[in-house]
C-alpha cells in the first residue's frame, strides 16, 4: 500500500487549497444548524401545546429533535457528498496528470485509496463540526447519547457509501460536473429504490442506502446494517478500479 | 534497455500502432519522428506502461513493463505531451509530490528536488503556484518531474512543443546533458532538433515502422549518392538535354525556383564535367553545391513513398 500517504495529502491539501472544501463545510454547517434549530422551534411550540400532556410519552428531546435532525442531515449529504466527490478523479484526467499517477510505480488501489481517504476526512471535519448542534443540546437538555452515538455512526457509514458511489461516478468522466450528476443520479436511485419498502421485506429495501439508516436512528446497531455499508463502500471503490483499469485496456 | 517486440495497439476497429519493434542500448537517444496521428503517443505510453498493447511486449532493462509494471516504472522518467501538472500546487511541492509517488527515497529527496530544480533552471520559480507560470516554465518542470527518481530511461513526448526559440536551445541542451548515461527517446516536429540531438532515428507512419537507422547513416550516406545543385543565368530546353547526355550523370530534376537537381551515378564526382559544360556553353554559372540529404528530406520521401 506504497503511495496511499502522498495521494492522501495532495489530496487534502488540494480541498484546502481551493475554496471548494470551505464552502461545503459552511454550507453544511449553516443548513444543520438551520434544521437544527428548526427542530428546537417545533419542540418549544410543542410545550406550550395542550396535547402535548397526553402524548409526554412519545414527544420528547429525541424524538421530536435529535431523530429528525438526523433523518435530514442524511439528505443534505446526499447533496453534498457529489461535490466532495466529483473532482477526484474526473480532474485528473482533464489536467492530464492521470498519465503521471498511472505511470508512476504505485497500484491503481493505492491512488485510489488514497483519494478515498482524503475525502473520507473532510467529510468526518464536517460531522464533526455539526456535532456542535448537539452539544448545544447536551448543555440545555438530557438527550439519549445512545441514540446519538449511534446516529452518528450510521451517518458516516452512509456518507462513506456516498463517498464511494461518488468516487466511482468521478471515475467515469473527465468533466467534473458530469461526475456530479451521475453521482447524485446513483445516489438518489439507490436512496428511492428502497422508498415503498421496509428492509426486511423485499430485495429493494435491501439495497435502498437509506433503509439501513433507520436503525442507527433508534439507536440500534444491527451487524446486517453495518455489512450492508462496509460492502456498499468496497463495492463503490471495486467498481471504480474496474472503471480505471478497463479503461486503459480499451 | 529498451526492447519494443511486436507491439501493436488498436483502439475498437483503428489500428493505431501496427506490430512495430525496436531496440535501444543505454546511452541511445531515440528521435521518435512522424506525423500528427502516427502512432507516436500512443507508442510512448505502451513503453512507459500507461496502457497496455494489445499484442506484443515492452522491456525496461528486462522487465517486462506488463508482468511488473511496479518495477519497470521506477526506471522511467515520463514527460507526456500535455505536461502533468496539478495547477494548484507550488513547485516545490509538486515535486515533493512526484518524489513521493515515485519512490524516492526519502533521505534523498530532497537532494533530487535540488538537483532537478538547478538542471531545468527553475528554483526561482519554486514558490510559486503552477497555474500562474508561463508555456516555458510548465514544460521545464514537466521535464523536471521526469527526472526526478534518477530514471535510466526517459521518455519525452514532444519535449520542445510551445517554447519560444531561446527556450528551445535551453531544452536541446539540457537533454543533451542528460544523454550519455540514460537511454532518452524522444518525440518531436522539429527535425533539425534530431539532428542535433539523436544518435538514432525511428519514423513511424500509420502505426508502422517506415524507417529505422542511426543518425550518421542516414544523413550522409543516404545511398551513398550526393546530389549536384545547379543553377545558371541561361535557362532553355537544351540545358537539360545537354547535361543528361554527360556519361556520369544518371538522372535530372527540376529544384524549387529553376535550379536543376543532378544525380549523379553511383560513386562518380561530376562536378568538373559539369563546369566544363556551363563554360563551353556559356550559360552563366551562379551556383553549384552538393545537395546534403537533410533529415527533412529523408522525412518527406519516406512518408510520401509510404503513403503511396
Amino acid at each position: 500500500m506504497k503511495g496511499v500517504y502522498p495521494i492522501l495529502k495532495r489530496e487534502l491539501r488540494s480541498y484546502f487549497a481551493s475554496p471548494l472544501a470551505y464552502v461545503i463545510l459552511v454550507v453544511f454547517q449553516l443548513v444543520s444548524a438551520m434544521f437544527f434549530f428548526l427542530n428546537l422551534k417545533g419542540f418549544l411550540h410543542l410545550q406550550f401545546d395542550p396535547s402535548f400532556q397526553l402524548l409526554r410519552e412519545e414527544l420528547n428531546l429525541n424524538t421530536v429533535i435529535v431523530i429528525p435532525y438526523f433523518d435530514t442531515m442524511s439528505i443534505v449529504l446526499l447533496f453534498i457528498i457529489p461535490l466532495i466527490t466529483m473532482r477526484l478523479l474526473a480532474d485528473e484526467r482533464k489536467s492530464h496528470t492521470a498519465e503521471l499517477l498511472f505511470t508512476s510505480p504505485i497500484k491503481l488501489r493505492s491512488i485510489i485509496l488514497g483519494k478515498y481517504l482524503a475525502a473520507l476526512i473532510l467529510l468526518i471535519i464536517m460531522l464533526c463540526l455539526s456535532s456542535l448542534n448537539i452539544v448545544v443540546l447536551m448543555a440545555h437538555g438530557n438527550p439519549d447519547l445512545g441514540v446519538i452515538f449511534s446516529s452518528y455512526l450510521g451517518l458516516f457509514l452512509l456518507g462513506a457509501s456516498f463517498l464511494a458511489i461518488g468516487i466511482f461516478a468521478s471515475s467515469l468522466s473527465s468533466s467534473q460536473l458530469v461526475a456530479a450528476v451521475i453521482a447524485f443520479g446513483l445516489l438518489l436511485l439507490l436512496w428511492l429504490v428502497g422508498a415503498s419498502s421496509d428492509s426486511d421485506s423485499s430485495i429493494f429495501g435491501y439495497i435502498s442506502l437509506i433503509s439501513h439508516f433507520k436503525n442507527f436512528g433508534k439507536g440500534i446497531i444491527e451487524l446486517k446494517d453495518l455489512a450492508y455499508y462496509l460492502s456498499v463502500i468496497y463495492i463503490g471503490l471495486f467498481l471504480t478500479h474496474t472503471a480505471l483499469d478497463s479503461e486503459r485496456w480499451r | 534497455m529498451i526492447q519494443v517486440q511486436n507491439v501493436s495497439k488498436n483502439y475498437g476497429e483503428l489500428v493505431a500502432v501496427d506490430n512495430i519493434s525496436f531496440q535501444l542500448q543505454k546511452g541511445d537517444v531515440l528521435g521518435f519522428l512522424g506525423p500528427n496521428g502516427a502512432g507516436k503517443t500512443t507508442t510512448m505510453r505502451i513503453i512507459t506502461g500507461y496502457m497496455p498493447p494489445t499484442k506484443g511486449s515492452v522491456y525496461i532493462s528486462d522487465i517486462d513493463v506488463f508482468e511488473d509494471p511496479q518495477a519497470a516504472k521506477s526506471h522511467i522518467g515520463y514527460l507526456p505531451e500535455n505536461p502533468p501538472l496539478y495547477e494548484d500546487m507550488v513547485v516545490r511541492d509538486y515535486l515533493d509530490f512526484v518524489a513521493d509517488i515515485k519512490q524516492v527515497p526519502h533521505k534523498e529527496k530532497n537532494g533530487r528536488i535540488h538537483y532537478v530544480m538547478e538542471k531545468c533552471a527553475i528554483e526561482h520559480v519554486a514558490k510559486r503556484i503552477i497555474g500562474h507560470l508561463s508555456k516555458g516554465y510548465r514544460q521545464r518542470i514537466g521535464i523536471a518531474q521526469a527526472l526526478i527518481n534518477d530514471p535510466d530511461v526517459l521518455v519525452l513526448d514532444e519535449p520542445t512543443n510551445g517554447l519560444d526559440p531561446m527556450q528551445i536551445i535551453e531544452i536541446r541542451e539540457l537533454i543533451q546533458g542528460l544523454s550519455g548515461e540514460r537511454t532518452v527517446i524522444l518525440s518531436t516536429h522539429i527535425l533539425p532538433e534530431v539532428t542535433m540531438i539523436c544518435s538514432k532515428v525511428v519514423i513511424i507512419n500509420k502505426g508502422k515502422i517506415a524507417l529505422e537507422e542511426s543518425l550518421e547513416r542516414l544523413t550522409n550516406k543516404i545511398d551513398g549518392i550526393e546530389n549536384i545543385l545547379l543553377k545558371t543565368r541561361y535557362w532553355g530546353e537544351d540545358i537539360q538535354e545537354k547535361i543528361i547526355a554527360l556519361p556520369n550523370v544518371s538522372d535530372i530534376r527540376l529544384g524549387i525556383s529553376n535550379e536543376l537537381i543532378i544525380e549523379p551515378k553511383k560513386g562518380a564526382d561530376i562536378r568538373e564535367d559539369l563546369t566544363d559544360l556551363v563554360m563551353q556553353n556559356e550559360w552563366g554559372l551562379l551556383e553549384m553545391r552538393p545537395v546534403v540529404h537533410n533529415l527533412e528530406e529523408v522525412f518527406l520521401r519516406v512518408i510520401s513513398t509510404q503513403g503511396n
